[in-house]
């Protein structure tokens, strides 16, 4: 289930942020603090998160002291289904 | 003549408890600060700045993030007659390795007195003080607490000439920094009386801004603007805003908010991502005023924001546009706030092949242009066309302007003033034509791209670029494409390189992208490769931008289905 939720989230950031659906995205790999995924993107994140899984990220969770990898993120989805 | 000083000593004692600015951090309760606070903490920072030897003219570089230190420690620099230039902080995005290399050009060419940051920020900016010829003093907001009692008549702010530089404003990037637009107090305070004027703006208006204070649109409407007019102010930090643009319309609608102004791309941007659940009980009926400037300002845009938020009470007439840039202080023209903005029809073929603007024909393909106002009272505007031949209404060229509020020139940079300064005349760099009465803003000579209002050099960007492994140096090329979904435009890049596996080809397109991003702080997405010698170059050698443009915008539609 997490893998599927961590595969999902990583196609999502690959084909709608970065504009490149090949782009293979480590589970761990830094997405914020590394500037992979740019603020101007962040409210697109969470909005497919919002719809996708019915959990609701806060604007001022988004940000790299809450998750900064796939495998956070969806450890903090995790924990609001 | 009157100085920013004078202005605020006057404030200070007529209504010193009216609420100067509400400040509104995400997570944070909204907080009210009145004139006589706002201004009691700029002279504690006024008396940090004397105690360092800052004189009077001498730039103070503030590195600091949206809040109080950094309005404070700004209208600080004022009252000490010092000229306070504000420094994008350091983002995610950007790496640690280019901001210092930034700031040490910008320290190089701006010579600053002093800089300002955060104790926890000490360090980074003392590794860009390395090597620099003449380290200025590095100070630090813990050495500040508190309010300061107010003498005016001590203030060297109080006794500076109307004609000195008053503010210094940079755009980004490595050839944004190098080039401060240098502002005096009377060209400061033309402008806004001038746009004041062309908006109608009275006490009774309430300004809401998002912007960042590093950039004109942010500093001068949103920010002086309020403050030295005594209208009240919401400011908001661009990060929070970012992060949920609804933050701007629950303000509006908290606030009775009347103005606001935005950058094309920002129209686009809150009505794709607002949602109704993120509105409830908003109220926009008291907005009468949104003015698009800073990027080319798209009717397809107005159009979208208003069938979205009409139903919150957001009013057609609210639609407005201006044409602006730091080198005017802020506003060139402004839209007539009684009827909006022209909306221009014109035949695409004689736009495209011959240069000019004419009435669309029946049957023929058109475009819809959107005009930007007519020219501020004090501002004269005319289209230049080759060997600087004057143009008729409808015939594009170069936007000139002429005013009592232009820069005094680019600081430091006698070079770069003579260039664009021309028998009194300021030449933008930016095409467009005038038809009835009013500036129509088409495109760009030089090669600037602008994102989401902000200008990025393509130079900076092909620097970048040619220093990744696998791109030949000096084969490659960067330039806008205007995206229609986002309303603004995109970075494209192409880069020659020998490398013919895809699997080392993604290895490098991948680098081209992390490599930028983290040195320009502009998200690039669109990489291509491509063999040696598919650039275009000029008889002397520059990659022609615009050739190469039309070249891939040519193969990319042939190879869409």
């Amino acid at each position: 289930m997490t893998d599927d939720m961590v595969a999902q989230l990583a196609a999502f950031i690959a084909k709608n942020i970065l504009k490149t659906p090949n782009r293979v995205i480590a589970p761990t790999e830094a997405l914020l603090s590394s500037g992979l995924v740019d603020s101007f993107s962040l409210v697109d994140l969470a909005l497919f998160i919002e719809d996708k899984f019915g959990v609701l990220i806060e604007d001022t969770e988004l940000n790299a002291a809450n998750f900064d990898s796939l495998e956070q993120l969806a450890a903090l989805i995790r924990s609001r289904q | 003549m009157l100085t920013l000083t004078g202005i605020l000593r006057n404030q200070f004692q007529t209504s010193p408890a009216q609420t100067a600015i509400t400040l509104q951090q995400a997570g944070q309760a909204d907080m009210p600060i009145s004139a006589a606070r706002l201004l009691e903490n700029a002279a504690a920072y006024a008396a940090l700045y004397k105690r360092h030897g800052i004189q009077p003219g001498e730039v103070v570089i503030l590195i600091l993030e949206h809040g109080e230190q950094l309005v404070y420690s700004f209208f600080g620099a004022v009252l000490q007659g010092a000229v306070p230039a504000i420094m994008p902080f350091l983002t995610e995005k950007l790496s640690p390795e280019r901001y210092r290399a930034d700031l040490a050009d910008l320290i190089a060419i701006t010579q600053p007195a002093a800089i300002l940051t955060y104790p926890q920020f000490e360090v980074e900016i003392q590794a860009a003080l390395v090597g620099t010829l003449t380290a200025p003093a590095l100070l630090l907001t813990s050495e500040v607490s508190g309010p300061a009692a107010l003498d005016f008549e001590l203030l060297p702010g109080s006794s500076c000439p109307p004609d000195s530089v008053a503010v210094l404003q940079h755009s980004s990037g490595t050839t944004g920094l190098q080039k401060g637009v240098a502002l005096s107090h009377t060209a400061i305070l033309n402008q806004l009386e001038a746009y004041r004027t062309a908006i109608r703006l009275t006490s009774q208006d309430v300004i809401v801004s998002w912007l960042p204070l590093y950039h004109d649109m942010g500093l001068i409407a949103g920010f002086l603007m309020p403050i030295l007019s005594g209208v009240p102010l919401v400011l908001m930090s661009p990060f929070d805003w970012v992060r949920a643009p609804q933050r701007l319309l629950q303000s509006v609608s908290q606030y009775r908010g009347t103005l606001a102004w935005m950058p094309n791309f920002a129209y686009n941007f809150c009505t794709q991502k607002i949602r109704e659940r993120m509105l409830e009980g908003v109220d926009l009926s008291s907005w009468r005023a949104i003015i698009n400037c800073s990027e080319p300002v798209r009717w397809e845009s107005h159009s979208q924001f208003l069938e979205k938020f009409k139903p919150y009470g957001l009013k057609e007439s609210a639609l407005q546009t201006s044409y602006a840039m730091a080198e005017n202080v802020f506003g060139v023209t402004q839209s007539d706030l009684t009827r909006g903005p022209l909306l221009d029809e014109i035949d695409r073929q004689g736009f495209l092949h011959q240069h000019v603007a004419q009435a669309a024909q029946d049957g023929q393909p058109s475009m819809r242009m959107l005009s930007s106002g007519r020219p501020l009272a004090n501002t004269e505007i005319r289209i230049s066309g080759e060997k600087g031949r004057i143009l008729p209404e409808r015939q594009i060229g170069e936007i000139c302007l002429r005013s009592n509020s232009m820069l005094s020139g680019y600081f430091h940079r006698e070079d770069a003033t003579e260039k664009a300064l021309r028998n009194g005349w300021y030449y933008t760099g930016d095409y467009g034509y005038m038809a009835g009465g009013e500036l129509f803003v088409t495109g760009r000579k030089k090669d600037i791209i602008i994102i989401g209002g902000k200008n990025v050099y393509p130079q900076d960007i092909e620097m970048l670029v040619s220093q990744v492994p696998g791109v030949h140096a000096g084969r490659t090329v960067a330039f806008g494409v205007f995206d229609e979904t986002q309303g603004t435009e995109e970075v494209v890049v192409i880069a020659e390189t020998d490398e013919q596996q895809p699997e080392a080809l993604q290895h490098i397109a991948d680098e081209v992208r992390r490599y930028v991003t983290k040195n320009s702080a502009v998200a690039l997405r669109l990489v291509q490769l491509v063999e040696p010698r598919w650039l275009l170059k000029t008889s002397s050698g520059k990659t022609a931008r615009a050739a190469n443009k039309e070249k891939y915008l040519a193969e990319t539609i042939l190879d869409k289905p």
